[in-house]
């Protein structure tokens, strides 16, 4: 068990198997086909990301540097949140970019689907982490790998 | 953060209990990036990314229902990214039908837009600074816009000031007019953390040099060296739409929001060096580094082999001397092969009044005599539609590029494969 202490950028408490992106997240690309034809697992549609591309990312907790992509990243991130078709979590290893804060916040305030987002865990939290670890998200930013 | 009394108000429900989230949701993001205080949007006009109305965006025409119910509208007229449909640009009937349930949402949106405060009903472009549309910024202007293109533009071309906002935060900073004051809107968030030393035998294709940049510094502040030299110290009509080419690729390939351009752009003129910072990384792009970072770009195409089906020139919408310039290039080459229509069906895009005053002039009509078409569609939305997205369609943008299927090539290659048929490997 390792354990990771981020910022909370929105806070919140969720257990979650982890799915993990080592490159940047393209959130319009990755959520586009989900969210335009119905699919409630949310496969990435990405195909320039082979770490996720085909999986399901709704309900997982997605480990990521940072997202990219267009500047209608955030809208995407809160409609995914709106349609419960989102994350379970967003943990980013470095300072969380613009249009990922957007989304994390639309959704926090908007609606009724937040999704805990902590950024700044540090890049050995990407090292560390694998895809299918049970992770564990505390309000305080507190990320434990299990 | 500390707010004025007006922000505060704003936020303690003054204005109603819309307005308060749409403030609370500007601290909130203000404060995730150290923001210690708000500032008034000088600029006349906004300008907001999302321009489609797809069936997922459900939870969006709820927000934007919302403001408008509780009259929380934007301050400021703002222009929106091109359209997602055009009926002349070419596309079967299965791609029509996937449109028409794809995009089934657009006119009840671009409804809200107008009822939010959309400056004209043709106000569709990515470009939305060219003369033509009337939305551009001074320098020194603090503006709440999206469309990564147009912000990097607008920072580096023109000097504004503006963060790389997300879709609906753009729209709530025109409806409170104040943003948040970190990254980009700050003299610090502008100093340069890379040098870029351009090097190369000939004037760099815009699209791959910002490609190159984009890769490298990701989303930091680049200052370039050694490209005056291919496009001048003045910001003439063939600069800036250099600098819009190479600018779009820097934001799309990487992260870029504003770079600096040694002897050329506003503030690298006024402030030179004393731009960079002392820790800055140099990066040196030679002609080797610029045909490495083609060759790296993957083939996703299930036949590498197959016949181009579409080719788009234009993301971001070209400018009037861009269309002109276009024109001439296609006809010519026309004319040198014997033929007169393209060999494969072209779609030329440019911002609805840039249109508007090319169909008044002569080239026009020439363009339109070589078989290419002639709108102001987003070619990435086209895109989009997963029909298209299977067809083989080439372009000389490196933005649709890295968001879609369509492969790159450099303006010269597209010219020959457009106006000789047959594909380059």
């Amino acid at each position: 068990m390792k354990t990771f202490k981020g910022r909370p950028v929105v806070p919140g408490s969720v257990t979650a198997p982890a799915l993990v992106t080592r490159q940047g997240f393209n959130t319009l690309a990755s959520f586009q086909k989900a969210l335009m034809f119905g699919d409630k697992t949310a496969k990435c549609s990405d195909q320039n990301n082979p770490d996720l591309f085909g999986k399901p990312m709704a309900g997982k907790a997605l480990c990521l540097p940072q997202t990219i992509g267009s500047t209608t990243g955030g809208m995407v991130l809160y409609s995914a949140c709106a349609m419960e078709r989102q994350p379970a979590a967003l943990l980013f290893s470095g300072p969380i970019d613009s249009l990922a804060a957007a989304g994390a916040i639309l959704a926090g305030v908007w609606s009724e689907h937040p999704m805990p987002t902590i950024d700044s865990l540090g890049e050995e939290f990407l090292q560390a982490v694998q895809e299918g670890d049970t992770i564990t998200v505390k309000e305080d930013g507190t990320v434990t790998i299990a | 953060m500390k707010l004025n009394d007006e922000q505060q108000r704003m936020l303690d429900g003054s204005e109603g209990e819309t307005m308060a989230k749409v403030m609370k949701t500007l601290v909130m993001y203000g404060e995730t990036f150290g923001a210690e205080r708000m500032v008034k949007v000088t600029n006349l006009h906004g300008h907001l990314v999302t321009s489609f109305g797809l069936s997922m965006m459900g939870a969006v025409q709820d927000l934007m229902d919302e403001l408008i119910r509780n009259h929380a509208l934007s301050r400021q007229s703002f222009s929106v990214d091109p359209r997602p449909m055009d009926p002349n640009v070419p596309a079967n009937l299965l791609q029509k039908a996937v449109f028409q349930y794809m995009y089934s949402k657009q006119k009840p949106y671009e409804k809200q837009l107008e009822q939010l405060g959309l400056m004209r009903r043709d106000a569709f472009t990515c470009a939305c600074y060219f003369d033509e549309v009337g939305n551009k910024p001074q320098e020194g202007d603090i503006l709440s816009w999206a469309e990564s293109s147009a912000v990097v533009y607008a920072n580096s071309v023109l000097g504004a000031r503006c963060n790389r906002n997300s879709g609906i935060i753009e729209l709530f900073g025109s409806i409170a007019g104040y943003v948040p004051e970190f990254g980009l809107l700050t003299d610090e968030g502008r100093k340069a953390s890379w040098i870029i030393e351009v090097k190369t035998s000939k004037k760099p294709e815009a699209q791959l040099l910002g490609s190159a940049i984009g890769q490298k510094v990701m989303e930091d502040v680049p200052y370039i060296k050694g490209l005056d030299q291919w496009i001048g110290t003045e910001l003439n009509a063939g600069a800036c739409d250099y600098l819009k080419d190479m600018g779009a690729a820097t934001a799309s390939n990487g992260a870029v929001g504003l770079y600096h351009v040694d002897h050329l752009t506003p503030e690298a003129v006024r402030l030179g060096e004393s731009l960079i910072n002392e820790d800055a990384k140099t990066f040196v792009i030679d002609d080797a580094v610029l045909e490495e970072t083609k060759a790296n770009y993957p083939m996703i195409w299930a036949d590498p082999n197959a016949s181009p089906k579409l080719a788009f020139i234009g993301c971001p919408h070209l400018s009037f001397t861009q269309l002109n310039d276009w024109t001439t290039r296609i006809t010519e080459a026309l004319k040198a092969e014997g033929r007169t229509k393209v060999a494969v069906p072209t779609v030329v895009t440019t911002a609805p009044a840039v249109a508007e005053k090319f169909r008044e002039t002569e080239a026009y009509q020439k363009l339109k005599d070589t078989g290419a078409v002639l709108s102001s569609i987003c070619a990435l939305m086209y895109m989009n539609n997963p029909l298209c997205g299977k067809m083989p369609v080439i372009t000389c943008s490196n933005k649709l590029r890295t968001y879609t299927t369509a492969r790159y090539y450099t303006e010269a290659e597209l010219l020959e494969i457009i106006t000789k048929g047959g594909i380059r490997s």
